[in-house]
């Protein structure tokens, strides 16, 4: 570990810290269906697709016509994306010929894209074509970004309504998020991109002749307009195999940098509009301070173990960390941090292999994941997801005290648990019940590309990613079997539908409930305590939900690694 | 329930159109305009020929040339297409070996490759990255302690000074952007075209 490491993570800290406020101020606008700066040239657009659409924008919804709303939107994405990728041989945009997908890797490639997983079983820049990746891939990274910050809008409005029945319109949050937040930060970040090196381009890949007269074949692509959208959704899915660690993806330092702050930013900003909605920023910076804690923490412990690299290296006396599957240009600390980010996130982006990690190194990952990524989280997927973690933490809180928990004016009361409950138990039903299947299923053991606890961890890091919709990989394993294909479209389907409905549930009980002024009794929610509280109330559900998996996998692996086995 | 169909359909096409074709088809042809070379992929061209692209590297073997990481890129097999073989810096299939920190293949090749290196070169330390295969298997970047390392190799069978190579070398490194973000790299394919040129002079 060195100072400038340790300086580059703290900017990265600092300049995220200092877009919260803004840009949570601007979102609030945004959700709140007020005039914004864009609005002279968005708006008509807005007003048009209400038009084509029938949408009658003061009209809200009950949240259970929000969540059908909503799952109709993915009913047709699904036969979008299924239907170009079985189909692209036929449509235009194909310069390098690809043929049809096969229907499993289609159907895992829906799923995978609806859910913001942008799990790949596939490489590509050698299975899909540029109308694929644009139309099918490119559209739903916008898409499933602005149905997942919608659904945390209806979350937030169910803490602050009272008495009421609805908790937004879907349509007009998608198209509202859609048109002036997404698109406009992917213009500009667009043209950044390419200006650093990033191709953007119809063009076929290109034949060269290498220096020592090789023949090197190099695919280009539409890739800057993904590359922004990827990261600012929390999507992930890369435009070629190797995702952001790809030159063509992320070319320099500086674009790295980007890809970071993107990943981060709107998640950030989120819990400021959370403070806003309910009349309080400061319960906003709460959260914030919870998810700062555990990413601090996450970021030191994988820092220190690629740094310190491994047994193998340092006894053939290397040193300088462990560089194998990063690349140079990011370094140690740089992958470190983007592994990071990229799984306290649900981005699942990686500028670095995470299967070529040292044990700890790539435990923090899988841990980010396991907790449920809300740590900053995918956009308005980890605020759900957190406000799940704080209804347990305010309920634990009460028992302690023998009071009705409340929070931010509401009362939370078994409903609202049993909800959060079914939420938080269902992912590692997911995660933990399939490895458990994959681990004694021969076809599906003969997929792991490493032997030993490693072999085990791939399993368990593919159905975690999976279900958290997170789509970064241990990428060792063979993903694209009839096995994996199938069962991790399940566990992204379970991990993002029955997270979804639960926070909806609860959103539509909280908006019915009164709101109850504070009073001497309540429990302040904005303070240390308050943070303490959570942070602890996470760590120990999710310690004791995953610790003895972790146990068979990397734990066992760092011990075997100091012991210099191999496997 | 039944009037949310209808957005359901016609929403979905409308925001599919705009971000999905219009968006991406307008920033290709903006990009095209505004950075032409970079949107094309950085190609380098060498008498009317492209010899490939300043951003993605490509295999060296040769002596006179410096050389980038080992590259665990791979192919179809041309004699079983249901397999795949080894590649190195294939730009249509990029990615890494995925081999863990316990993986006995990953311990075998760094020792065999790290003996290869100290024969070649006995007097300096092997440079970490040298012997590790990147993440893309494309990395068109090594350290200066790489390049530095390789710099005898390359002076001797080219019949130049090693103070001239180790010159090209620091001509070609590159900083931390600001002083701050990333590392310091040099760019295997410039500074080889760099030594070409030095070389017919």
């Amino acid at each position: 570990m060195t100072a400038i490491g340790w300086i580059q993570i703290i900017l990265f800290c600092a300049i995220i810290t200092a877009l919260v406020k803004p840009l949570g101020w601007y979102m609030t606008k945004v959700f709140n269906g007020e005039r914004t700066f864009l609005s002279p040239v968005l708006r008509p657009v807005e007003g048009a697709i209400y038009w084509i659409g029938g949408v009658d924008e003061k009209r809200e919804q009950h949240w259970l016509t929000y969540a059908v709303a909503m799952l109709l939107f993915h009913v047709g994405a699904f036969l979008i994306i299924y239907g170009l990728m079985r189909l692209q041989a036929f449509l235009p945009f194909n310069p390098a010929e690809q043929s049809a997908v096969a229907p499993d890797l289609s159907f895992n490639t829906a799923i995978s894209f609806l859910t913001n997983t942008n799990w790949q079983n596939y490489g590509g820049e050698s299975t899909v074509s540029y109308l694929v990746q644009m139309l099918g891939l490119t559209h739903q990274n916008f898409l499933s970004a602005a149905t997942g910050i919608a659904l945390a809008v209806a979350l937030i409005r169910g803490f602050s309504r009272a008495s009421m029945r609805t908790i937004g319109n879907f349509w007009v949050d998608v198209t509202r998020v859609t048109l002036y937040v997404l698109l406009p930060i992917c213009v500009i970040g667009t043209l950044v991109l390419v200006w650093q090196g990033v191709p953007q381009t119809l063009g076929p890949y290109v034949e060269a002749t290498t220096l020592e007269g090789a023949k090197q074949t190099i695919a280009v692509g539409p890739v800057a307009s993904q590359m922004m959208i990827k990261h600012l959704g929390t999507n992930g899915g890369g435009f070629f195999n190797a995702n952001a660690a790809h030159p063509f993806e992320s070319p320099t330092a500086l674009t790295n940098y980007i890809h970071m702050l993107c990943i981060f930013m709107l998640g950030a900003a989120l819990t400021n509009v959370f403070g806003r909605m309910v009349g309080n920023q400061r319960q906003g910076w709460a959260i914030f301070a919870v998810m700062g804690v555990l990413f601090i923490a996450g970021v030191a412990v994988t820092y220190w173990a690629e740094a310190h690299g491994t047994s193998t290296l340092s006894s053939l006396g290397l040193t300088g960390g462990n560089m194998e599957g990063k690349e140079v240009r990011f370094g140690i600390v740089a992958s470190s941090l983007f592994a990071v980010i990229t799984t306290a996130a649900s981005c699942g982006a990686v500028n670095a292999m995470h299967d070529s990690f040292t044990a700890l190194g790539g435990m923090i990952p899988l841990i980010n994941m396991q907790l449920g990524e809300i740590i900053v989280g995918g956009v308005g997927a980890g605020l759900y997801g957190m406000l799940l973690f704080v209804i347990l933490a305010i309920f634990v809180a009460g028992l302690m005290v023998g009071r009705t928990p409340e929070y931010v004016g509401k009362k939370i009361e078994a409903r609202e648990v049993k909800m959060a409950m079914l939420a938080i138990l269902v992912l590692p039903l997911m995660y933990l019940g399939w490895t458990a299947v994959a681990v004694v299923f021969p076809p599906a053991v003969a997929s792991m590309a490493n032997a030993g606890p490693h072999g085990f961890t791939e399993v368990l890091y593919a159905f975690t990613s999976a279900t958290a919709n997170n789509g970064s990989a241990f990428a060792g394993l063979t993903g694209n079997t009839f096995f994996y294909n199938l069962t991790l479209a399940v566990s992204m389907f379970v991990g993002r539908f029955f997270m979804i409905v639960p926070a909806m549930a609860i959103a539509g009980s909280l908006a019915a409930k009164k709101s109850i002024p504070a009073s001497v009794g309540t429990f302040p929610t904005t303070g240390g305590l308050f943070v303490g509280l959570v942070v602890g109330v996470i760590l120990i559900i999710g310690g004791l939900t995953f610790f003895p998996a972790l146990a068979l996998g990397p734990i066992v692996e760092h011990l075997a690694m100091n012991a210099n086995t191999v496997f | 329930m039944l009037r949310e169909i209808r957005p359901a359909i016609l929403v979905l096409l409308v925001l599919t159109l705009i971000t999905g074709l219009a968006y991406p088809l307008a920033m290709t042809g903006i990009a095209g305009v505004l950075f032409p070379g970079q949107a094309q992929g950085s190609l380098i061209e060498k008498d009317g020929k492209v010899i490939g692209s300043a951003l993605i590297g490509q295999e060296f073997k040769e002596d006179k040339y410096f050389h980038g990481r080992p590259s665990a890129t791979l192919a179809p097999d041309p004699a079983n297409s249901s397999k795949t073989v080894s590649a190195p810096y294939n730009a249509a299939n990029s990615g890494g070996s995925n081999l863990g920190p316990t993986s006995k293949a990953l311990a075998d090749r760094l020792k065999e490759d790290v003996e290869k290196l100290k024969a070649e070169n006995p007097n300096a330390p092997v440079p970490v990255d040298l012997v590790t295969t990147s993440g893309s298997g494309l990395d068109p970047d090594i350290s200066p302690e790489a390049a530095l390392f390789q710099v005898p190799r390359v002076a001797k069978a080219r019949n130049l000074p090693e103070d001239r190579v180790r010159q090209l070398v620091t001509d070609n490194t590159k900083g931390r952007l600001g002083g701050l973000l990333g590392e310091p790299r040099v760019n295997v394919l410039a500074l080889n075209l760099a030594l070409d040129t030095a070389t017919a002079r």
